[in-house]
């Protein structure tokens, strides 16, 4: 049985919230393998997120969520079952397609890659630069203090701290105002408080109507994150998804 | 006209899309060198194959209107029959000229074997005649029987037996020229290929950035190419430029010089070396391009 999100969830966030409910998923997974060395990571995963939904993916270290997070922004393509994004199938989607797509959905890893030859302020811009838009002055100006990174946009990123890497990473993950906010253990190198830092921008994203999904083993953040929005935590264990209980 | 224009993109350049890659100070000099030295060879290889195609040239005109003939008669009857055999070429249609070479001028050509002061007067050496053909040319067979039955000590010699194997090596070596410069050519992209594949594996990391952010294929490559291509013009124009510089260093062409000191260009010639640097720019744009994308296809 597919696990959806806002579709299935009755309460909406706000104005937008009762819009988004209605929306189609931007992501589906439908009975999704994925086998990688002949061993097989996952099988039947199914998925959707509904747009300005909130889900956090759980699970043992190895089950899969890098994984099945890279199947959702078209990084990597399922072995079985079909993946959908913005009602594509991804199999079928040109490596340009793949392209396009990317700039719907924003990603934040928790090794935040970025070119360290350039410096913060032009690597939070690259999603604008490579679709070949400039961006408005004032709104950038506006992100870099929403993630209060004004003082660092000068500076190259390999002068950043952790925090402030992952702060710039979801900058450039929301520049082009993608409808899917992806992160991979956001909060795996940074402190308590800027975890709480982080959480509050991505809450305040998903009240934008942004649909996201974290994939983190801090059960911290998720407490502290279900305190804020309604969030769905689904488990990746044992070679299949579920939904966790209402412990998380 | 649309390749024209995308050219033209290229080299006005997206200064955004190249600065995603980092500078590579390394690579960039040695693909400038490369460059540079095979436009230096290349020029060398199109002053080859000109110098050749001259020569092949005026061997196949000069020898094709001169023949010559031999007279080989006891030393008493060797003046009377040169008479005889200049009075037979006066009244042969086709010849416009008929001179017997005179002792010093037979003296010069055994030289090269013989060494200088050889007593041509004391050996029994033929006798030659230069013929210069007119533009309607003479009937070879028709003269060899008149000379046979009239001068029986002459020999007609129209050059063809050695005048065709002679043409031929030129137009063998015009080809090897242009061979050479094909193969330069292969080369070049071969070397450009490498480092561009070079330079893709080591900016991975940036690729994968790129691609994270929504870039294209082809954004990623054109930040590749547009700098591959512009080492290789950059590389070629100074090889060009030395190249020309050592072939007008090279001895003038004089009348003992040979071969070798006609190695040059001449005229409007002189033109052709300048189609070596854009000729890099296209090669390195297509070998840097293919190479770049498909690096990408098995990258994804």
């Amino acid at each position: 049985m597919p696990l959806t999100g806002a579709i299935a969830s009755p309460a909406p966030f706000g104005q937008n919230g009762a819009k988004r409910n209605r929306g189609r998923p931007v992501i589906e997974l439908d009975n999704v393998a994925y086998s990688y060395g002949g061993a097989e990571l996952f099988a039947g995963v199914s998925l959707a997120l509904a747009p300005g939904s909130f889900h956090f993916l759980t699970g043992p270290s190895g089950a899969g969520k890098t994984t099945l997070l890279k199947l959702c922004y078209g990084e990597l393509t399922a072995t079985a079952g079909q993946v959908r994004l913005f009602d594509q199938d991804a199999r079928g989607m040109a490596r340009d397609g793949i392209a396009m797509v990317r700039r719907r959905i924003g990603v934040v890893h928790q090794d935040c890659q970025f070119l360290d030859h350039l410096s913060v302020a032009e690597n939070v811009a690259l999603p604008l630069t490579v679709s070949g838009r400039s961006a408005d002055d004032r709104d950038f100006r506006d992100l870099m203090g929403w993630v209060g990174l004004s003082a660092q946009a000068a500076q190259l990123p390999p002068e950043l701290s952790g925090g402030e890497r992952q702060r710039a990473a979801l900058a450039r993950a929301v520049i082009m105002s993608p409808e899917v906010i992806l992160a991979d253990e956001p909060t795996g190198n940074i402190d308590q408080e800027m975890s709480q830092k982080l959480l509050t921008l991505l809450v305040e994203l998903n009240r934008m109507g942004k649909s996201v999904l974290i994939a983190t083993h801090d059960l911290t953040l998720i407490r502290a994150a279900k305190a804020q929005v309604q969030a769905r935590v689904l488990r990746l264990r044992d070679r299949r998804l579920q939904l966790a209980g209402a412990d998380l | 006209m649309q390749r024209l224009a995308r050219l033209f993109d290229l080299l006005a350049g997206d200064p955004q899309a190249e600065r995603a890659v980092p500078p590579t100070g390394f690579t960039a000099r040695l693909t400038t060198f490369t460059a540079a030295a095979m436009a230096f060879l290349a020029v060398f290889a199109m002053a080859l194959s000109l110098a050749t195609g001259r020569l092949a040239d005026r061997w196949a005109s000069e020898l094709a209107r001169t023949s010559t003939l031999r007279i080989s008669a006891p030393e008493g009857q060797m003046e009377a029959q040169t008479r005889a055999a200049l009075e037979v070429l006066r009244t042969t249609p086709g010849v416009a000229e008929a001179r017997p070479l005179s002792a010093d001028e037979q003296r010069a050509l055994l030289e090269p074997w013989f060494g200088p002061d050889l007593p041509v007067e004391a050996l029994p050496i033929p006798q030659l005649i230069e013929i210069v053909e007119d533009r309607a040319g003479y009937d070879p067979s028709g003269l060899r029987a008149r000379l046979q039955a009239e001068v029986p000590g002459a020999v007609l010699d129209d050059h063809t037996r050695w005048r065709e194997p002679l043409v031929e090596a030129a137009g063998r070596l015009r080809l090897l020229g242009m061979v050479s410069m094909a193969l330069i050519a292969a080369a070049t992209a071969a070397m450009i290929t490498l480092a561009a594949q070079a330079a893709l594996a080591a900016n991975a990391q940036v690729i994968r950035v790129l691609r994270l952010v929504g870039a294209r294929d082809t954004y990623i490559a054109r930040a590749f190419v547009r700098r591959f291509t512009l080492r290789a013009v950059i590389g070629a124009a100074l090889g060009t430029l030395a190249g020309i510089v050592a072939v007008l260093l090279l001895p003038r062409t004089d009348a003992a010089g040979g071969f070798l000191t006609g190695l040059g260009f001449r005229g409007w010639h002189w033109l052709w070396p300048l189609v070596i640097p854009p000729l890099a720019g296209a090669v390195a744009y297509a070998a840097t391009r293919a190479a770049a994308l498909r690096s990408l296809r098995a990258q994804s």
